[in-house]
């Protein structure tokens, strides 16, 4: 009867998983990047569907869903339609071992698996047997050359990305995500040994936009190079299926980033007074740009409604504080704060960089990353075993 | 009825007897290379399942397990470059095409 | 009962792709088959209690010995997807050989008496192998480092262009 109820349990999880991060998730996730995009380009973005278009990514997949599904002639119809279930649920896959936080008495998260970390890096790579089938099932010479592409650069920067997820639960002495968030109560492990842990972090950063083809590392998929690259074929909701399996890895791999250097649901533990000038200088900041002519400038305009956010953030801890409860904050309240600010970084690196050419790419993880994640782990280890 | 270990053993050696099957009868050498790898699960299949049902208090088993998994990457790699070379050389991958050192 | 259950969907996941590996025509589909059997091997080591092993599996295995021996096959000819023969000449000897090894391992298992388990798990599987490799099995472990990075350098050299 129990194993009944397990089975009952997990095919709900799988579903709120599905359906939670499939549909307000993603989709969001691709309304935000385009607002952001239009942003940092300065321009509105979406607008017109809804108010401030929020509901354009809605009218999106309405009309992805109902395109025709046209299979390439002599393509293995078999391997093309399982190619992007394969991406899409390997994507979904890693958010299994991700914990949001802490309430109604337990960790939320779907399973504190006890090798955490290792499975997350072995979802990360079960995307690629996904693309290169993808590519090679398309019978179109551009996109198996996409495939290949990109599966040669997503295995070469699983590596590196393995290093920095070892890195933190090397300092943390466990393997679990759980596990690592609570090492971090003495401080955050993007302090820890202090140019060590700034370097694990932009190693773990770099790796994780390669993972999810994003630029700079986006030349398998960039579309003045290889028409769109391994789903070059796909039309209708096998396309959606491919952009959610990417963007949910994306917002994947912030998450974990949170978890392994920014102290993932926890509270930055700064004294009242820090949190009062915060606070203070995000309310002047608003008052500055509220009450001078650069109110009318439309790019500053984000940047107000982010102090007002923060000005509210910094007195709620403040008034917090004073009143002596710990935490303040709700413990999901921080994770999504550490989450959204990490995929804005990533958003804003789309926009500042180039796109880096294969070789560039492939020096950049063999030569550099991977040579420098080693030395991390070793003098990390060294310093580890010295000071104890 | 509970599963033993004799349940694992008889799966491994399925899935070893059809590796080896794979590796005598067919003519691509990647294929030999597949068949290769499925008699090299089989038999970590064999370690994990007596570690945990003869001795579960060490990791002897997993430890054992876990060098024949890399020794079998490592295996693939050598394998597989050594397939591309011989296509640029012979233009073949068929084994059976490969007898230019016959009598 | 549920043991039982999973246990005899993760054998058919396990065997009826490897049959597919071994028989299939058309090589890249005998590739991918090889992915089910790499994931219900992992369902099986999840099954007895071998989680840092199961983590492994799924990472070399099926995420990079797979994408190894797909890239191979794309590179030369059999990515074509044009259906040659993919037997030899032996297959009547073959399947005789495979089924008579079949079946004396499978006499001699039913006739042994194994010997009862002793011991409990230990509480955290990757530690405790950690500090095996580290204490008891560290020769193991530099001698297994040293054949990666022999192998690493070996293919490089032999798959390389004669430039």
């Amino acid at each position: 009867m129990s194993t009944f109820v397990e089975i009952l349990k997990a095919i709900g999880l799988a579903v709120l998983i599905f359906t939670f991060l499939a549909v307000v998730g993603a989709m969001y996730g691709v309304y935000l990047e385009r607002k952001i995009s239009g942003w940092i380009q300065v321009r509105y973005g979406p607008m017109h569907v809804g108010r401030w278009g929020l509901l354009q990514t809605i009218a999106d997949t309405i009309k992805l869903l109902q395109k025709e599904h046209i299979t390439p002639r002599r393509a293995d119809v078999m391997i093309f339609n399982t190619a992007p279930i394969i991406v899409a649920v390997a994507g979904l896959l890693d958010w299994v071992v991700i914990p949001f936080g802490t309430g109604f008495g337990r960790y939320l998260v779907v399973r504190d698996i006890n090798i955490g970390v290792v499975y997350f890096a072995a979802m990360a790579s079960l995307t690629v047997i996904g693309i290169l089938t993808a590519g090679w099932a398309s019978n179109n010479k551009y996109a198996l050359l996409g495939g290949l592409r990109s599966a040669s650069q997503m295995i070469s920067y699983e590596i590196p990305l393995a290093l920095g997820l070892l890195w933190a639960a090397m300092i943390a002495g466990t393997l679990s995500t759980v596990g690592i968030v609570e090492a971090q109560r003495g401080g955050w492990f993007l302090f820890k040994v202090p140019p060590l842990g700034f370097l694990a972090a932009l190693l773990f950063l770099a790796a994780a936009t390669a993972e999810v083809n994003r630029v700079p590392f986006d030349l398998p998929e960039a579309e003045s190079e290889l028409v769109a690259g391994y789903f070059a074929e796909y039309t209708g909701m096998r396309f959606a299926l491919f952009q959610l399996g990417e963007y949910a890895e994306m917002y994947a791999m912030s998450a974990m980033a949170a978890i392994l250097f920014l102290g993932g649901w926890l509270e930055p533990n700064m004294p009242q007074w820090v949190w009062a000038l915060l606070g203070i200088g995000a309310l002047a900041m608003a008052a500055f740009i509220r009450f001078s002519v650069l109110r009318q400038v439309m790019l500053v305009r984000p940047i107000l409604a982010l102090a007002v956010l923060g000005a509210v953030i910094c007195g709620l801890m403040v008034l917090g504080i004073g009143l002596g409860r710990t935490p303040v904050l709700p413990s999901i309240v921080w994770f999504f704060i550490k989450l959204f600010a990490l995929v804005f970084f990533l958003m804003w690196m789309r926009w500042t960089y180039p796109r880096l050419r294969l070789d560039q790419l492939l020096n950049l993880s063999w030569k550099v990353l991977l040579p420098v994640g080693l030395l991390n782990i070793l003098l990390t280890g060294l310093l580890l075993t010295v000071a104890q | 009825m509970t599963v033993g270990l004799t349940h694992y053993l008889v799966v491994s050696t399925l899935l070893f007897c059809l590796g080896l099957y794979g590796v005598l009868t067919r003519r691509n050498a990647v294929a030999i290379l597949m068949g290769i790898e499925l008699m090299l699960n089989a038999g970590n299949i064999n370690l994990v399942a007596f570690n945990r049902y003869v001795a579960p208090g060490a990791v002897n088993g997993h430890v054992f397990a876990l060098v024949v998994i890399t020794l079998a990457a490592c295996e693939a790699a050598v394998g597989l470059a050594l397939v591309m070379a011989a296509y640029r050389s012979l233009e073949t991958v068929h084994v059976d095409e490969i007898n230019v050192m016959k009598w | 009962m549920g043991e039982l259950a999973a246990f005899i969907v993760l054998s058919l996941v396990i065997l009826i792709p490897a049959v597919i590996v071994v028989t299939s025509r058309n090589i890249v589909r005998s590739a991918l088959s090889l992915v089910p059997t790499f994931l219900g091997v992992t369902g099986f080591y999840i099954m007895l209690q071998a989680e840092f092993v199961a983590g492994i599996q799924v990472l070399i295995y099926a995420g990079a010995i797979t994408v190894l021996i797909l890239f191979v096959i794309m590179l030369t000819e059999g990515g074509s997807g044009v259906d040659v023969r993919q037997m030899n000449e032996q297959v009547p000897l073959g399947a005789t050989a495979a089924l008579w090894l079949a079946f004396l391992i499978l006499v001699v298992l039913f006739r042994t008496q194994w010997p009862a388990a002793s011991g409990q798990p230990p509480a955290y599987n990757a530690a405790t192998i950690g500090s095996a490799f580290l204490s008891s099995y560290v020769l193991i472990f530099e001698v297994t480092s040293l054949v990666l990075l022999l192998s690493l350098i070996g293919a490089i050299v032999i798959a390389r262009r004669e430039e």
